[in-house]
């Protein structure tokens, strides 16, 4: 039988890319170690190398295909003494097919990449990376908005990395003071990518790379906030930022108050928050209570590209230290985005993204992807769910989410983070401050389990909060079994 | 990069004209003036928390201070009215901070570790060990940014080189050739602890030899040793050669707080300072040997700094408290 060569993964979250070159053609033999083939995605390029001794029996993915699936078969082995006509068995699975056996893959190394950090060889057995694709009813976003203005005039597509950096760029273009800087956020283009052609148009005095010394450069970017600049420091991860966080929270988030309005802290530190695919508790946290219990800085996390657009602009516009969060897993998601540069989206506004009159759903980032998948299934037991952006964590919207309390009379808050203390916890609070009397059922809360982020594909995928929990919960507080 | 830095226990004092000597002795004595009466009215109750006094290290703030214009931009820790009242903040505005009063150049909502001067480039006031590092090193990483000539003066104590950041500051402004000048005030104790219990490397200018930081060690209770060495420094880093540092051999007379036993040192040691090595009293017998001034003249001077510190301490006791409406004001700024 054949040795089905798979399309290999770069990255922990990467689904498809393109197949760019064959370096080795059908009949050609190959040795284990040899390069096959060269794949790429908009973030970088790689080599195939052949695990299993053979013949390069057949190609099923032609170079120059664009868009194909990770571990979808591209070429089929033949070993030795096998016959070609062995190639119609599996030649019949042609295509993505993700399933069935998988006798054998590429190893590709995994580049020291993504990242940044070292990691080892993909497993050769492993699983699709979980990801959780827009669903149809979030790529209509912009158009169902209801908080602000309504926005008519033209969109594209865009991913949430393109929307990320066109904010920056245009900021930059803007206004001089605006600055890039972090760990390969220059020559490297952004760790995920996400400062793509900055350094070609600002050069590096306004895209820093920095050493890898989140302490230092975290606080020379707050002493030059002091003095006027507006830098925007990206994290590689936010779980890096807690090296940081005295600077942070004692100089960045305090000194307006320390120094009675004399001094500010123009400031932006942004990257992604919380879970991505399987890289573990050290680089999964999500930390968006973290900062919302802090006077003194603003928090916002977004889910579509349209809002981290617009956000991350009012962000670099905004006098204050603003922590922005994002996640990895949304980069590569695509939703619809306002062509006008001069669109901007307020800070501290929620946003109901699906009108319903049964329960509240909160949520925000990540989430909001599940949130509106619990609501289409939800929909289907009947119950019509009201979900709700939080967009801004803090300043929170809470008008726009008691109002629809008042209408749903029952929440369901969710969040990746932990429980205790979180921001369900703090929604719940203002539920019984604000709408006591509106609720017909107790707040439910949907987050993370309450243990450091696992590595095993079936744990994590339990530590993490599901459309099935989502619906659960909304059922329960519907009264419904 | 060979390491550049050099051991220098004397700098040549260069010499200074009756005016700015006598400026010094000025400064120099209203900072000590100052600080003594912040420690009575601590002791009266009248100043809260903590309260860290400069008495002893007078002639590091004034020599360095001397060094630069008034564009270059000061940044130090929590010992800190020393060097705002050297860099020309108004002692009423200090000394109304310390009895939290809204006359106080935070309004009252800072205290003796949180103090700000945007007009006299003054950055703060900084209450966690070593943190001021960075942020010094982020205005002069502004100063090159906007290429506008100016340095940035950063102050640490010898308890702070200790600490990660300020090596990755070190390490940074090398890297980037920051204007930046860091000042160790090695006053021999971090709180209580000696120099020598915590710093495997007691030489503190060398701490930058790792970067090729070129750096020297200063006689910091010598006004003139220091402004000579200040001068050096600011010439090199205004050149665009990037950081230096100065480590200024100093001393405390009193404790690292005002609630400070001062177990750690001996009496004599504090009392051998205070008589042989003096700042203060070093400068003034230079000033009638050298007959800058004479008696009288000194003596104008000592009167004419009573009445600025009776005048701030009368301010300090009658500026009101903050409206309690001042609790939620400061915290963002409009956008």
């Amino acid at each position: 039988m054949p040795i089905k060569v798979l399309m290999p993964a770069l990255s922990p979250t990467m689904t498809e890319g393109n197949l760019a070159k064959w370096h080795k053609q059908e009949g050609d033999a190959v040795q284990p170690g040899d390069v096959i083939a060269e794949i790429e995605t908009d973030k970088a390029t790689m080599e195939v190398e052949a695990v299993d001794e053979g013949k390069l029996g057949k190609i099923l993915v032609p170079e120059g295909s664009e868009g194909v699936k990770v571990n979808a078969v591209i070429a089929l082995l033949l070993e030795e003494g096998e016959e070609e006509s062995a190639l119609k068995d599996g030649g019949s699975q042609n295509g993505a097919s993700q399933s069935g056996p998988v006798v054998s893959t590429t190893a590709p190394e995994r580049p020291a990449s993504d990242e940044g950090q070292p990691g080892p060889d993909r497993p050769v057995d492993a699983q699709p990376p979980q990801v959780r694709p827009a669903s149809p009813l979030a790529n209509r976003l912009a158009e169902v908005g209801t908080e602000e203005e309504p926005f008519r005039g033209e969109t594209v597509t865009t991913t949430v990395r393109e929307a990320l950096r066109d904010a920056m760029v245009e900021e930059m273009r803007r206004d001089p003071s605006v600055l890039l800087m972090g760990e390969e956020v220059a020559e490297y283009q952004g760790a995920y990518k996400v400062s793509q052609g900055l350094l070609e148009e600002f050069g590096p005095k306004r895209v820093v790379d920095t050493p890898i010394t989140e302490h230092g450069f975290t606080g020379l970017a707050v002493g030059a906030a002091y003095y006027g600049l507006r830098p925007i420091v990206e994290f590689m991860t936010f779980n890096f930022a807690m090296q940081a966080m005295d600077q942070i929270i004692n100089s960045a988030a305090k000194t307006r108050y320390m120094s009675g309005g004399q001094m500010g802290c123009p400031i932006v530190f942004r990257g992604p928050n919380g879970a991505a695919a399987r890289v573990g508790a050290q680089h999964s946290q999500e930390y968006s209570s973290w900062y919302a219990h802090v006077p003194g800085l603003i928090v916002v996390a977004p889910y579509s590209a349209a809002d981290a657009k617009g956000l991350l602009k009012s962000a670099i516009r905004n006098p204050n230290p603003v922590i922005f969060l994002e996640n990895e897993i949304l980069y590569g998601q695509s939703f619809e985005v306002p062509k006008d540069p001069d669109f901007t989206v307020p800070i501290g506004r929620a946003k109901v993204v699906r009108s319903g009159a049964d329960v509240t759903i909160t949520a925000f980032s990540i989430q909001v992807g599940q949130a509106i998948a619990a609501a289409e299934r939800l929909a289907e037991e009947g119950i019509d769910a009201e979900v709700i952006d939080l967009r801004t964590i803090r300043p929170m919207d809470t008008a726009t989410i008691v109002e629809s309390v008042k209408k749903t009379n029952r929440l369901v808050s969710v969040e990746e983070g932990w429980a205790f203390a979180g921001i369900g916890a703090e929604l719940a609070a203002v539920m019984m401050e604000q709408a006591f009397d509106w609720l017909d059922a107790p707040v439910a809360r949907v987050t993370g389990a309450d243990v450091p982020l696992p590595y095993a594909a079936n744990l994590e995928k339990l530590a993490l909060p599901q459309p099935d929990d989502i619906v659960k919960a909304a059922r329960a507080v519907c009264y419904r079994s | 990069m060979a390491a550049t830095a050099k051991r220098k226990t004397k700098s040549t004092p260069k010499t200074a004209d009756s005016g700015q000597l006598l400026k010094y002795y000025h400064d120099m004595l209203l900072i000590r003036r100052f600080e003594e009466k912040a420690g009575q009215l601590y002791g009266m109750g009248l100043i809260g928390g903590f309260c860290h006094l400069y008495i002893g290290q007078e002639a590091v703030v004034v020599g360095m201070q001397a060094a630069i214009t008034e564009n270059d931009t000061v940044i130090t820790s929590y010992r800190d009215h020393g060097h705002m009242l050297a860099c020309g903040m108004d002692p009423k505005g200090v000394m109304a901070e310390l009895t939290g009063r809204r006359g106080g150049y935070s309004k009252g909502k800072g205290g003796s570790m949180h103090m700000f001067s945007r007009e006299r480039n003054f950055f703060g006031g900084h209450g966690i060990v070593g943190a001021q590092v960075p942020i010094g090193t982020g205005l002069a990483f502004a100063h090159r940014y906007l290429e506008n000539g100016n340095v940035c003066l950063t102050y640490l104590g010898d308890g702070a080189v200790n600490q990660g950041q300020v090596h990755e500051s070190f390490n940074m402004a090398a890297l980037w050739k920051l204007p930046v000048i860091y000042v160790i005030e090695n006053n021999k104790y971090g709180m209580g602890t000696s120099v020598a219990r915590s710093s495997a490397q007691q030489d503190l200018y060398r701490h930058g030899q790792a970067y090729g930081i070129p750096g020297e060690q200063v006689d910091g209770m010598d006004v003139l040793a220091v402004n000579a060495a200040g001068d050096k420094a600011v010439a090199h880093v205004r050149a665009g050669k990037g950081p230096y540092i100065l480590e200024m051999l100093t001393y405390r007379y009193r404790g690292h707080s005002m609630s400070d036993p001062a177990k750690y040192r001996t009496k004599e040691e504090v009392s051998k300072m205070r008589q042989e090595h003096d700042p203060i009293d070093t400068l003034r017998k230079h000033l009638l040997e050298g007959q800058h001034s004479d008696e009288a003249g000194l003596k104008n001077i000592d009167r004419e700094i009573r009445e600025v510190i009776s005048a701030a301490t009368e301010f300090a006791q009658n500026s009101p408290e903050p409206d309690p409406s001042e609790l939620y004001t400061d915290v963002l700024a409009e956008a």
